[in-house]
C-alpha cells in the first residue's frame, strides 16, 4: 500500500479511534486533532518506504501521542525534543502495546468523540459540521461545499462549534453503562442528520452526496462498537435502503421522481441486500424501535418488484407502530399517504384533516393534501393546496414538482 | 489439490472504496481469475457483506447462543473467497500472490486445502 490514495483511505479509515484514543490523552480537542495531523505527516512520510504498518490505527495513537507530548513540551520549553527516527522506527511489538493499551478503550474512545457532536446546545447543522470535520476528518472547505456556504463562513461555524462543547466540559470519564445508553440516541440522530443533509439536498454535487457516504460509514462504525444494539441495526438498515434509491430520485432535467414513478432497475441493489440483512438481524431481537420500524418500511418498498406490488396494508399497520412510538404530526402524514393506497384518497384526507394546524407550514402536507384532494376530484381545492406547497417548496426541484402536478390539473379541467 | 484462497483485509478501509475504486480493483482482481476460470481451475468465489451484517451462532452451556457480529473481533475480516483446483501449492501460492498485488489494500491472502468439497446447487 505505498500509493499515496491508499494511504490516504487507512489514515481516515483509522482517524476515529486513533482521534478518540488522543482526545482521551489530551483532554483537548484541538490538541487532539494537531497531534493526529502530525501523526499523519508521519505516516505519509514512512509508510511508503517501510510499508503500512499492521495496525494503522494502534501506530497514529502511539506516534500521535509522542508528538503531541512533544509540542507540550515544547511549548513549555523544559525538555529537548526526541530523535524522530527514534518515532519512525516503531516496530510492531510497540504498536502492539499501544494497541492493547487502548482496544480497551476502543469503544468508549469512539462514542466521546461522536458524542461530543452532538451537544444539546449545537443546532443540527453545527453537529453535523463538528462531526464531519473531528469523526470523519474532512476538510472545512469539502464540508463547505456540502453546506454550500463559503470556507471562511464553515471554519467560522466549526469553531464556534468546538468553543461551545469545549465551554460546555467534554466528558472523559469512562461511561457507565447507562450513561452509554443515554449517549446512543443523541448519536444515532446526529448520524441520521449527516445522512438527510445530503439525501434532501436534491440533485446534489459528489460533496453532498458523499455526506449520504459518509453517514453510511458512521453508521456501520457504530454497531461495530455496538454489535448487538437493534436500534443501531435499524439506523444503518434505514439509511442503506433510502439511499439505495438515490440513481432514481431525479430525471436527467434534474426534477424529482416520487417513489411510485422510479424506475427500480436503477436502485442499488448491493445496498438493499445489506439493508435486509442488517434489518432482519435486528428484528431478531423483538425490540423495535423508531428507526428499525422506518427501516421496515423501506423494506416493503425495496421488496417490491414494481410500485403497483407495495404492500400498503403492511406499511400502513407500520406506520401505526411508529405512531405510537414515536408520535408526531409527519409519522401520521406519512400514514395518511399508505392509507389512502390502501384504502382510497378519501381514507387519507380523513387523516389529514386533524393535522392542518400542526403542518402548516410544512411543504409536503400540502402537497401530499393537493395531490389527494386532486384523486378525490377536488379540483379547488386541489389547486389551493398545490399553490400553499409551492409557496413553501425547499427547493427547486420540489416547487417544479408541483408545478407539474397542477398542470396536470389544468390538462384535466376541460373534461371536469 | 483444492483449495480455498481466504481474504482478509481492513473492512472499515475496504468499504470506504468509491465506486470508482472499487470498480477499478475488482476489474483487475477478475482479470486475474480469467486464466484459471479458463483453465477449468476455478470454482466457486464469493464476497462477503461487512462483519456488521453477520451473526454468529455459538455453542452455550446448554443450547448455542446467537451473537450479533463476526466470529472473531479482528483488524482484518474474512471479506471473501476463491476456491481452486490447482497442481501444486505453488500454483496456489502465484494466484494469491497476484490477487495481492493488484488489490491495494492491506489485504491477507490464506490459502487453505480442502479435506472435503461439495460445489453444491446454489446458484446465487
Amino acid at each position: 500500500m505505498t500509493d499515496p490514495a491508499w494511504i490516504d483511505l487507512a489514515l481516515t479509515a483509522a482517524r476515529p479511534q486513533a482521534m478518540g484514543a488522543l482526545l482521551r490523552y489530551f483532554r483537548n480537542l484541538d490538541t487532539a486533532e494537531e497531534a493526529f495531523q502530525e501523526a499523519c505527516l508521519r505516516a505519509i512520510r514512512t509508510w511508503p518506504e517501510k510499508g503500512p504498518p499492521r495496525d494503522p490505527a494502534a501506530w497514529l495513537i502511539f506516534v500521535g501521542r509522542n508528538s503531541g507530548v512533544d509540542v507540550i513540551r515544547k511549548t513549555a520549553r523544559t525538555t529537548a525534543l526526541p530523535d524522530e527516527t527514534a518515532l519512525s522506527d516503531l516496530s510492531d511489538a510497540e504498536a502492539d502495546m499501544a494497541d492493547r493499551l487502548d482496544s480497551s478503550h476502543y469503544r468508549d474512545d469512539i462514542l466521546r468523540l461522536m458524542f461530543i457532536c452532538c451537544h444539546p446546545d449545537l443546532p443540527a447543522t453545527q453537529q453535523i459540521a463538528l462531526a464531519l470535520r473531528i469523526v470523519s476528518g474532512i476538510g472545512v472547505p469539502r464540508i463547505a461545499r456540502a453546506f454550500l456556504v463559503s470556507e471562511s463562513a464553515m471554519e467560522q461555524r466549526i469553531t464556534r462549534a468546538k468553543a461551545r462543547v469545549a465551554k460546555a466540559g467534554l466528558p472523559f470519564e469512562a461511561p457507565a453503562a447507562t450513561e452509554r445508553a443515554e449517549r446512543l440516541p443523541p448519536v444515532m440522530a446526529m448520524i441520521y442528520l449527516v445522512f438527510n443533509e445530503g439525501y434532501s439536498a436534491g440533485v446534489s454535487t459528489p460533496d453532498v452526496a458523499a455526506l449520504c457516504d459518509e453517514a453510511i460509514r458512521l453508521g456501520r462504525l457504530l454497531l461495530r462498537i455496538f454489535p448487538s444494539e437493534p436500534e443501531v441495526m435499524g439506523l444503518l438498515a434505514l439509511i442503506l435502503l433510502q439511499h439505495a434509491r438515490r440513481g432514481a430520485r431525479y430525471d436527467e432535467r434534474g426534477e424529482m421522481v416520487l417513489l411510485e414513478d422510479q424506475d427500480r432497475s436503477l436502485w442499488d441493489r448491493r445496498q438493499i441486500e445489506e439493508g435486509l440483512a442488517v434489518l432482519d438481524k435486528a428484528i431478531r431481537h423483538r425490540q423495535p424501535g423508531p428507526y428499525q420500524v422506518q427501516a421496515a418500511i423501506a423494506a416493503l418498498h425495496a421488496r417490491a418488484a414494481s410500485a403497483k406490488d407495495t404492500n400498503w396494508a403492511e406499511i400502513d399497520l407500520l406506520y401505526q407502530v411508529l405512531e405510537r412510538l414515536s408520535p408526531s404530526p409527519v409519522v401520521t402524514l406519512n400514514r395518511a399517504v399508505a392509507v389512502s393506497k390502501a384504502k382510497g384518497a378519501g381514507e387519507g384526507l380523513l387523516l389529514l384533516e386533524p393535522l392542518g394546524e400542526a403542518l402548516d407550514g410544512y411543504f409536503y402536507f400540502h402537497g401530499v393534501r393537493g395531490a389527494l384532494l386532486a384523486q378525490a376530484g377536488e379540483t379547488r381545492a386541489a389547486r389551493d393546496a398545490f399553490g400553499r406547497a409551492i409557496a413553501l417548496a425547499n427547493s427547486p426541484a420540489e416547487a417544479a414538482h408541483i408545478r407539474q402536478e397542477l398542470d396536470r390539473l389544468q390538462d384535466e379541467r376541460p373534461a371536469s | 489439490m483444492l483449495y480455498a484462497i481466504l481474504c482478509y483485509a481492513d473492512e472499515e478501509t475496504v468499504f470506504a472504496w468509491s465506486k470508482e475504486e472499487e470498480a477499478a480493483v475488482m476489474g483487475r482482481l477478475y482479470a486475474v481469475q480469467e486464466p484459471l476460470a479458463q483453465a477449468g481451475k476455478l470454482g466457486p468465489t464469493g464476497r462477503l457483506m461487512p462483519t456488521t451484517a453477520a451473526t454468529t451462532v455459538r455453542k452455550g452451556k446448554e443450547e448455542p447462543i446467537v451473537l450479533d457480529g463476526p466470529f472473531a473481533e479482528t483488524k482484518e475480516a474474512l471479506l471473501g473467497f476463491y476456491t481452486v483446483d490447482v497442481e501444486t501449492l505453488d500454483e496456489a501460492v502465484a494466484f494469491a500472490r497476484q490477487l495481492s498485488s493488484v488489490n491495494p489494500g492491506s489485504t491477507a491472502y490464506e490459502i487453505r486445502p480442502f479435506y472435503v468439497f461439495h460445489p453444491g446447487s446454489v446458484t446465487g
